[in-house]
């Protein structure tokens, strides 16, 4: 049975590697698709609605046609179309230069008639609400009901209940790169993108489709990406226009979408609202959970969340509806879903624990069914120093404030079928090691050379690797799912233990030996049974001459398994006189199987910690109820953590087996919940509203107070 | 942005002279351009032509000595933060400085531009939004949202003045030199500044044929203690919710003067005569710290969404009374 063997055997697998692309991203030596530029590039630009909802009456492109350095002109709505949201795309137009296109844009005259919109969930649900989709009644979805148990015998059972209302507003994801491409047609059948996404053979897949080629005739690639996030898996309209302004032009095409589109079209994380009513026994038992809740992914739908989430409630019923708005759609982001069940759920976890008279943490003990994150909150109860929490919450003395608080998350993540790769042995004795993955920014370059380093005695850095393309034909699926590492680990680990294999079967002749006798390292093959028998690395290999060693990998089921959960500890100080919060350490206690990389395992805990921090505290898209538009589609007014923000991050990779996981996802689950329990044990007061920002921690004092 | 021809001043009378025939907008000026930028991308100005101040020689040097400090307008907000004299004796000037954006920003930034600039407001900054600060029919702050939005002399515009320096500069008393066709002038910064009511498109008296070249501040008093405050969402870059830039001459416990001005709560840098009238002669403690701020929002009028402000505005007096204590 295949196995990653123990960590006593592991040379490189489970240890801290720099980066292998490190060097080049610091000293911008990584190019990213907003960094390629080609022979007679033209740029590309798009005309976006600024009505929420219109019908198309007319679109006029002869004056922008007619400004001298614009090649193409596309119109992408026709008349008698729909415009259902702010940044829904109108036109493209392909230029000599950036600034021909933007004043290009600008001269299209497109003749709209407004219809009435509504781009809040309030306006969307009030009664005499327009009707923005035809199939939803109300503009909300047939509500979604799960009954489980007898919930009125629940509540009956309770000691203690709590009735409250949370609140997540959307979330945009900010890709620090921008969606978009470089598209360059060769000849009329063929097309080279370079596409900054999370899935190279998605895009790739797609194109061919739109544009009736033969897959192998689209070529895509993303060496390096700035971010994804769950919102780059297909081309999307952009994608897909800046291709066709290449063909009209017969040149290559650079389309990068504007950080206001950015915000508009590419994607967000669905809002929530819950009402819950939720009860425990007196002996600290979840008994009942009652939720009516909402959200809204936009005009479309999508916006679920997880609730209950994590803890164990044997009767219960949740009722959940899609709100409809003239807003872009959601798309995937980090985990969708949970960060926001889980606030919710650990907001209510700590207010029924509270009536209790219990420590929020006993509570999460008897009803938190997971013996890994069992083990998580002793560990990081001591990083944390949980016994210096207030007992009271609230009861420090002082303008400034400190409180503690803990969440939690779990995630799937456990990698599938679908991905092929090759790793060969050249004669010179360099490996490479091929797969059509890519590197959405979590290292998983680096994890493939450690794994066929591992495997050959050699070091990383000998490893040539290549993945974000889709040339040489060797599919793997989306980075998404927190799935990559744990697909594309098996498959490059029996690759290259088949290309050993073939190395040895080779070379076992000249070492009089028998093929399974055979080791590697130290870059030296020798015979395990009589070490006096080596022969270098080099000399090896040398031996291959043309005949090169070339071997795909298989799945391996054993390899790998999904499943993880995590905790973490937030400590906080809030300034009670300007409500400023200030997080000062975060514990992340993140179960992930095995760590093929233990150093970006950690990073990865630190951007979610980063990510969660953001959503607990400062992002919130804020839309206009009047004039139907986004004010925030920046990056002044819609914040994200800088600097200053970043507290100490203590993540602990949580080791529980060896087999491989992937956790790109849940460490940005369980933040916002820690961060909010501990605002309220700080100041005795809860925010029950996402981002906790100082307008809210002072109206919520003021009202305590009075 | 739409196109425009650039100009580099050579002189005052040349740049006045390149203002005298247009109104507002058509010709524009710009040193850092930290603002101006931003406003042309976003197609909020078009102008014709910029005129650089940049080639000026002279305009960004700072002279400190017993008549007190002379700023030119082109001294970039970093020279002000670190300027040793400054930080000693202008405390709150230093620290307003300091505050202002990231070390980029400050680099290029002015402080003739960081007087003169314009509101943060996102529906003045929004190309598709006629609002009343631009000539439309309403202020869509006053229904829409507004938590960035005055508390203070908003009537009929709510935008706020984004200003750090502006507030620390009057509650130091300083005074303005302004060149324009006729020749110079000086004013009171505080008066410098105008409210909605008196002109819902433009947050001072400038006319559009002036230029500002020197601000000039009057030599710190002994025994005066000053300090800015400024609260803000996120650490940088980020402008203020509330700011107050406060000068006291201490006695002891006793405040014998004090000069309170706010940031980021109405149109204009806000004197606060209320919070100033309430520790002038007082011997400071949490009570008169308490009052002080109390008095100061007594008039504020929220928006939807901004009566945090008041709270927050009132708490940040209260602490920089109580700091001058220490």
């Amino acid at each position: 049975m295949a196995s990653w063997g123990e960590a006593s055997e592991s040379r490189l697998i489970g240890k801290r590697i720099p980066r292998l692309s490190g060097r080049d991203k610091v000293t911008g030596k990584a190019k990213y698709t907003f960094d390629i530029n080609r022979p007679g590039m033209l740029y590309g630009r798009i005309l976006r609605s600024e009505i929420a909802h219109a019908n198309v009456v007319g679109v006029d492109l002869s004056e922008a046609e007619a400004l001298p350095g614009v090649k193409a002109v596309i119109q992408i709505v026709e008349v008698g179309n729909k415009i259902r949201y702010q940044g829904q795309e109108i036109a493209a137009v392909a230029a000599e230069t950036d600034d021909i296109a933007k004043d290009a844009i600008r001269l299209i005259h497109v003749d709209l008639e407004e219809l009435p919109h509504v781009v809040t969930e309030a306006d969307a649900m009030a009664e005499d609400a327009p009707q923005i989709r035809d199939d939803w009644a109300g503009n909300q979805s047939n509500p979604n009901v799960r009954e489980e148990g007898d919930l009125e015998g629940g509540f009956a059972q309770a000691a203690v209940e709590v009735e409250a209302t949370y609140h997540a507003p959307v979330q945009t994801h900010v890709c620090l790169e921008t969606h978009g491409n470089v598209a360059e047609w060769e000849d009329e059948q063929n097309l080279t993108v370079w596409a900054s996404t999370q899935g190279v053979f998605g895009v790739r897949n797609d194109l061919a489709g739109s544009f009736n080629l033969p897959a192998n005739q689209v070529r895509v690639i993303t060496e390096h990406m700035g971010g994804g996030f769950g919102s780059k898996f297909g081309p999307g309209v952009e994608g897909r226009r800046v291709a066709e302004l290449a063909r009209i032009t017969g040149r290559p095409v650079k389309l990068m979408l504007t950080r206001k589109a950015e915000h508009l079209v590419a994607g967000n994380r669905p809002s929530m609202t819950q009402h819950v009513r939720a009860g425990a026994t007196g002996d600290g038992r979840l008994i009942a959970y009652d939720m009516k809740g909402h959200g809204t992914g936009g005009i479309s739908s999508g916006a679920g969340f997880q609730a209950p989430y994590v803890y164990d409630v044997p009767n219960l019923r949740t009722e959940r509806v899609n709100v409809a708005v003239n807003v872009g759609n959601q798309r995937a982001m980090r985990a969708p879903g949970h960060p926001q069940g889980a606030f919710a759920m650990d907001s209510l976890m700590d207010e029924l624990a509270e009536k209790l008279g219990m420590n929020p943490l006993e509570f999460r003990r008897i009803n938190d069914p997971s013996e890994v994150r069992q083990a998580q909150y002793t560990l990081g109860a001591q990083e944390i120093g949980w016994h210096r929490r207030n007992s009271v919450p609230g009861a420090g003395t002082g303008v400034k404030k400190r409180g503690m608080g803990v969440g939690s998350g779990q995630w799937g993540g456990g990698g599938g079928r679908g991905t092929q790769a090759r790793v060969t042995i050249n004669s010179d004795g360099t490996v490479e090691a091929v797969t059509g993955t890519q590197d959405i920014g979590t290292g998983i370059r680096t994890a493939i050379a450690i794994i066929v380093a591992e495997e050959f005695g050699l070091a990383p850095t000998d490893i040539m690797v290549t993945v974000g393309d889709s040339g040489p034909g060797l599919p793997s699926g989306g980075s998404g799912g927190s799935q990559t590492t744990a697909s594309v680990a098996p498959v490059i680990k029996t690759a290259a233990a088949a290309a050993k294999q073939k190395l040895f079967e080779r070379i076992a002749p000249q070492l009089n030996a028998p093929v399974g006798d055979l080791r590697v390292g130290n870059r030296t093959i020798y015979v395990v049974s009589d070490r006096t028998k080596t022969i270098k690395w080099e000399l090896a290999t040398g031996q291959l001459g043309m005949d090169s060693i070339s071997e795909g990998g298989e799945w391996d089921e054993e390899l790998r398994q999904g499943g993880v959960a995590g905790t973490q500890f937030a400590e906080v100080e809030v300034d009670t006189e300007i409500g400023e919060v200030r997080v000062i350490k975060i514990v992340a206690v993140q179960d992930c199987g095995l760590a093929i990389n233990r150093l970006t395992t950690e990073s990865q805990i630190n951007g979610g910690v980063i990510m969660g921090l953001g959503q607990a505290l400062l992002e919130e898209r804020l839309m206009d109820a009047l004039t139907g538009r986004m004010l925030n589609a920046n990056l002044e007014d819609y914040k994200v953590p800088g600097t200053f923000e970043i507290p100490e991050i203590k993540s602990i990779v949580f080791d529980t087996h060896r087999k491989v996981t992937g956790i790109g996802e849940p460490p940005c689950i369980p933040t916002p919940g820690a961060i909010a329990n501990a605002v309220y044990n700080a100041i005795g007061v809860r925010v029950r509203e996402l981002p906790i920002t100082p307008d809210k921690i002072l109206t919520a004092l003021a009202e305590k107070k009075a | 942005m739409e196109k425009f021809s650039y100009v580099n001043a050579t002189s005052l009378e040349q740049v006045t002279a390149l203002l005298s025939d247009s109104g507002w907008g058509e010709v524009m000026l710009i040193a850092g351009g930290t603002d101006l930028l931003a406003e042309l991308k976003e197609y909020v100005e078009t102008p014709k032509t910029l005129i650089n101040l940049k080639t000026l020689p002279g305009m960004d040097a700072i002279e400190a000595d017993a008549s007190g400090l002379k700023i030119g307008a082109l001294a970039t907000v970093a020279d002000i933060a670190r300027h040793p004299t400054i930080q000693q004796h202008y405390t709150v000037l230093a620290q307003a400085a300091g505050s202002v954006a990231t070390p980029q920003i400050r680099n290029v930034g002015t402080l003739g531009g960081n007087l003169c600039q314009r509101p943060r407001c996102w529906y003045y900054r929004d190309e598709n939004t006629h609002c009343l600060k631009k000539g439309g029919d309403i202020c869509y702050a006053v229904d829409g949202l507004s938590k960035y939005h005055a508390i203070l002399g908003g009537d009929p515009v709510y935008i706020v003045h984004p200003s750090d320096l502006a507030p620390a500069l009057i509650a130091l008393g300083a005074s303005l030199k302004i060149v324009g066709p006729e020749g110079e002038k000086t004013m009171s910064l505080e008066e410098f500044f105008t409210l909605p009511a008196a002109n819902p498109f433009r947050e001072n008296v400038l006319e559009p044929n002036e230029i500002v070249v020197e601000v000039q501040v009057p030599p710190a008093k002994p025994n005066s203690k000053s300090f800015y405050l400024k609260a803000r969402e996120k650490g940088a870059p980020d402008f203020a919710l509330a700011s107050v830039a406060a000068v006291f001459e201490m006695d002891g416990k006793t405040c014998k003067s004090a000069s309170v001005v706010l940031g980021g709560v109405a149109p204009a840098p806000w004197r606060s005569k209320e919070a100033e009238a309430a520790l002038t002669g007082k011997m400071v403690d949490d009570t008169v710290s308490k009052q002080a701020g109390a008095d100061a929002v007594k008039d504020a009028q929220p928006l939807n969404d901004n009566a945090y402000k008041v709270t927050l505005t009132q708490n940040l007096i209260s602490r920089a009374a109580m700091m001058a204590t220490s």
